[in-house]
């Protein structure tokens, strides 16, 4: 009898055997390819922001319409110059028009020296980026790049050029890739935001406190809920769609800013800033609700019934006891869903963000431009110089990004409340 | 203190009770008018989602309804070749325009006729006059026709045109677009999705999860416009150097579709995970005891019992690449385009949405009823998917204790 178990045993054992190394092997393979498809994620987002740097930084070929050396008086370069010189050299080299609008937009004798000489390079040396090199070919071709500058660009000069500079944040959008700026998209997007904040977060926070303090099992009650799940799924563009027909359209009279008289009445409409700030709060409400509800079911309920016994009223107890510990946590989902906001594109186009402004906007009636438009319409142009600079702009609102976000995890670090 | 509350309890039957001073308390409950106004404008806070799918269904729902019964008249480039008065049921136009139908309605002025016969050699037109209830005026020579296009249900759902400016209204180019990028960009990540999710929770070392996840979320936080800068300036010209230039155009579905599926594999992974670490260690532990390896414990019983929570991972990730509207604006091409070829141009129902909106639109206009009836199915479409995915979660969860 037990030679016989044993004799089964080595039958199987054996059948088990020269089955393993196969099992260990494919199992081998197979943790192979999810670490595979791991890195592949992690390749993923290293190659798109390689793409970004790629080409924000590189070198360009230009050519100026005057070589600033020909300017220089008596063997002064023109950098040297005294101000009165460079008025000079200005007044005998661009048209009289132009030189009388100058004057009349600020005398002469009001400019400083840097704002002349800046004129001088912009209207007289009026350099052109005749071609551009990304950062990989001027890094590992930097031979390559300069012979192929000498051979099709003779006349040019072939400079290192980061196209993310402090005049890039400063100066407002242009028509031409080399002067533009982002100063009017990042004040469109920090107006649009604000405006957001204002409307969503006291109206997304009540809404969590109601659904967690007061609401009891009831079907409207359940229906709000089920109803925000779904709202967080609904595609972006649908509340663009939205906002047109409600804000831009319906209460055209209220965002225009006619109703307040603070525009010209006829030539006002809707596409204002505030009309993209309410549509972007209608996306993010969900968000913010679905965020501050878990920050308030993490309060534990003891400190609910210690307030209640002490013969708080409800509100005084959520007042007093609950919002005070759930605050870093309503702060941080808040930040995150305003980081969505800030990089919302599709609504706003549909709302109608402008499409070329280049004054700044002075209050929530102004027409609006934000940072990702401004990406999307210089990566729509066909030229290469709008992409050099929509890379420049990815850059700058990936660090508005990153630091709400570093901001969002500090506060959860440092103002969260263990139970 | 003590005989304080010895004294209300004594007495918990009544409501207004004295204590040991000899003072009154009214433990009757009170009604406290600031309780109820916070509490109704907090309801208020709550209700305004329940506003907005109102807003949304209504608003969308009116301007398509216009959108499909609206009257729409187009110009027909013919004109009559005499004058006519009350009671001519047949005259000459001219012989080169468009073409025309018995049964068709067309207007002349502010009259409208129904055609009877059309002769397009000789440009002979016979028709009823006086249709939908118009008051019958004699025309002079040189007025124009205008024929009468009202987009029907049926052709939206079968036609494969799109052009509304010259009356054709079939979804499909679009649509097939949407499920084209769609399609890609789930064969790019719902793989990749799965094996980094079965990665992070059944292989991967605590440190080494606590430095992927956070890669992976930021991965999941770059807005998708810069998405769509990557499609044009990386995987287009990256699909155009393996593939060659002339199989692969400059706008191509194939890579939007790609780059969607990047976009969307941190939150496969991240859902995906999640249902993976919820199935208890000791099924695991039971597996391993039997002589399981890793792979198999992870594929013939992890997997299997987290199916719910990943088959709803893959519907939200569906409906999200049907949404996604940068990538496709951006890289998929202008131009609506019935293709199956996935290195051609097409435009998606959401680049459609984006390029018309993108100039001035004008109110009432065909192109602008055309985005709400286009928003309202892709709504529908979405929030089905949606539903779908939570119905699945519900209906097939495992429960363990």
């Amino acid at each position: 009898m037990s030679t016989n178990i044993f004799e089964d045993n080595t039958a199987q054992s054996e059948a088990f055997h020269s089955n393993l190394s196969s099992r260990h092997r494919s199992g081998r393979i197979w943790h192979f390819v999810f670490q595979a498809s791991t890195l592949i994620g992690i390749i993923a987002l290293t190659v798109l922001l390689l793409n970004v740097l790629d080409s924000t930084f590189g070198y360009i070929a230009v050519e100026d319409e005057i070589n600033p050396a020909d300017l220089a008086i008596n063997g002064i370069p023109i950098e040297q110059l005294h101000q009165i010189d460079l008025v000079w050299i200005l007044e005998q080299n661009v048209s009289k028009g132009l030189f009388r609008r100058l004057e009349s937009e600020m005398p002469w004798e009001e400019r400083t020296r840097e704002e002349i000489y800046d004129l001088v390079v912009a209207r007289v040396v009026n350099p052109t980026v005749v071609d551009t090199w990304s950062l990989r070919e001027s890094i590992f071709n930097r031979n390559q790049v300069f012979q192929e500058a000498a051979e099709k660009y003779p006349g040019a000069r072939v400079e290192f050029k980061s196209w993310l500079s402090s005049a890039f944040l400063a100066t407002p959008q242009s028509p031409e890739p080399e002067r533009a700026g982002v100063r009017t998209a990042i004040l469109g997007s920090l107006w649009t935001i604000a405006i957001t904040i204002v409307f969503a977060f006291p109206l997304g926070v009540g809404a969590a406190i109601y659904l967690e303090e007061y609401a009891t099992d009831t079907p409207i009650n359940r229906l709000i809920q089920t109803n925000i799940n779904n709202l967080a799924g609904v595609p972006s563009i649908i509340y663009g769609i939205l906002g047109l027909a409600i804000f831009v359209r319906a209460l055209e009279k209220f965002t225009s800013g006619a109703v307040f008289g603070l525009v010209d009445p006829t030539t006002a409409n809707g596409r204002t800033i505030i009309s993209a700030g309410m549509t972007l709060g209608l996306l993010i409400l969900p968000l913010i609700i679905i965020n501050a509800q878990e920050a308030i079911k993490a309060v534990p309920n003891s400190l609910r019934q210690a307030s209640f016994g002490m013969g708080a009223t409800r509100w005084q107890t959520v007042w007093h006891h609950v919002l005070p510990n759930a605050v870093s946590g309503i702060l941080t989902g808040t930040i995150l869903a305003v980081s969505r906001a800030i990089g919302e594109t599709a609504p706003l186009v549909v709302v109608g963000a402008s499409t070329f402004i280049t004054f700044d906007p002075d209050g929530p009636f102004s027409k609006f431009t934000t940072l990702p438009i401004q990406i999307y319409q210089w990566t729509a142009r066909p030229q290469d110089e709008f992409r050099n600079i929509a890379a420049a702009a990815i850059l700058v609102l990936l660090a508005l990004l990153l630091s709400m976000n570093a901001t969002a995890i500090l506060l959860r670090n440092r103002y969260s409340t263990k139970f | 203190m003590a005989q304080q509350t010895e004294t209300i309890t004594s007495h918990t039957a009544k409501s207004v009770v004295t204590d040991s001073f000899n003072r009154t308390l009214d433990l009757r409950k009170r009604s406290r008018w600031g309780e109820s106004i916070i509490q109704a404008i907090l309801f208020f806070c709550g209700a305004v989602s329940i506003l907005t799918t109102i807003g949304i269904v209504y608003e969308l729902g009116k301007e398509s309804a216009s959108f499909f019964t609206t009257q729409l008249w187009e110009q027909t480039n013919r004109t009559l070749q005499g004058s006519i008065d009350e009671f001519t049921t047949e005259f000459d136009v001219s012989t080169t325009g468009f073409s025309m139908e018995a049964g068709d309605i067309i207007r002349i002025g502010e009259e409208a006729m129904q055609v009877v016969a059309f002769n397009e050699g000789e440009g002979i037109i016979t028709v009823q006059r006086g249709a939908q209830e118009t008051e019958i005026t004699s025309h002079r020579k040189g007025e124009e026709l205008f024929s009468s296009i009202r987009v029907s249900l049926v052709e939206f759902f079968t036609s494969t045109r799109w052009n509304p400016q010259i009356g054709y209204f079939g979804i499909w180019p679009l649509l097939n677009a949407t499920l084209m990028t769609a399609t890609t960009a789930m064969i790019v990540a719902l793989p990749l999705g799965l094996s980094i999710a079965i990665y992070l929770s059944e292989y991967a070392t605590t440190r080494a999860r606590s430095i992927l996840k956070p890669i992976l979320e930021i991965l999941a936080g770059i807005p998708t416009v810069v998405y769509g800068y990557f499609a044009l300036t990386f995987m287009t010209p990256l699909l155009r150097s393996i593939l060659g230039r002339d199989v692969v155009e400059i706008y191509n579905t194939a890579s939007a579709g790609i780059v969607i599926g990047i976009l969307i594999i941190p939150m496969v992974s991240s859902m995906s995970e999640d249902a993976l670490s919820a199935v208890p260690r000791a099924l695991r532990e039971a597996a391993y005891g039997l002589g399981a390896t890793k792979l198999e414990t992870a594929i013939k019983v992890v997997v299997p019992a987290a199916v719910s929570g990943i088959v709803a991972a893959f519907i939200v990730a569906i409906s999200r690449a049907i949404g996604e509207t940068m990538i496709v604006a951006i890289a998929a091409g202008a131009g609506p385009n019935f293709t199956f070829n996935p290195f051609r141009p097409a435009e998606t129902m959401t680049g459609h949405i984006v390029r018309i909106s993108g100039g001035d639109l004008s109110y009432d206009s065909i192109d602008y009823n055309s985005i709400f009836a286009i928003g309202l199915f892709l709504f529908f479409m979405t929030l089905t998917l949606n539903i779908i995915s939570q119905r699945v979660v519900r209906r097939f969860r495992e429960v363990y204790e």
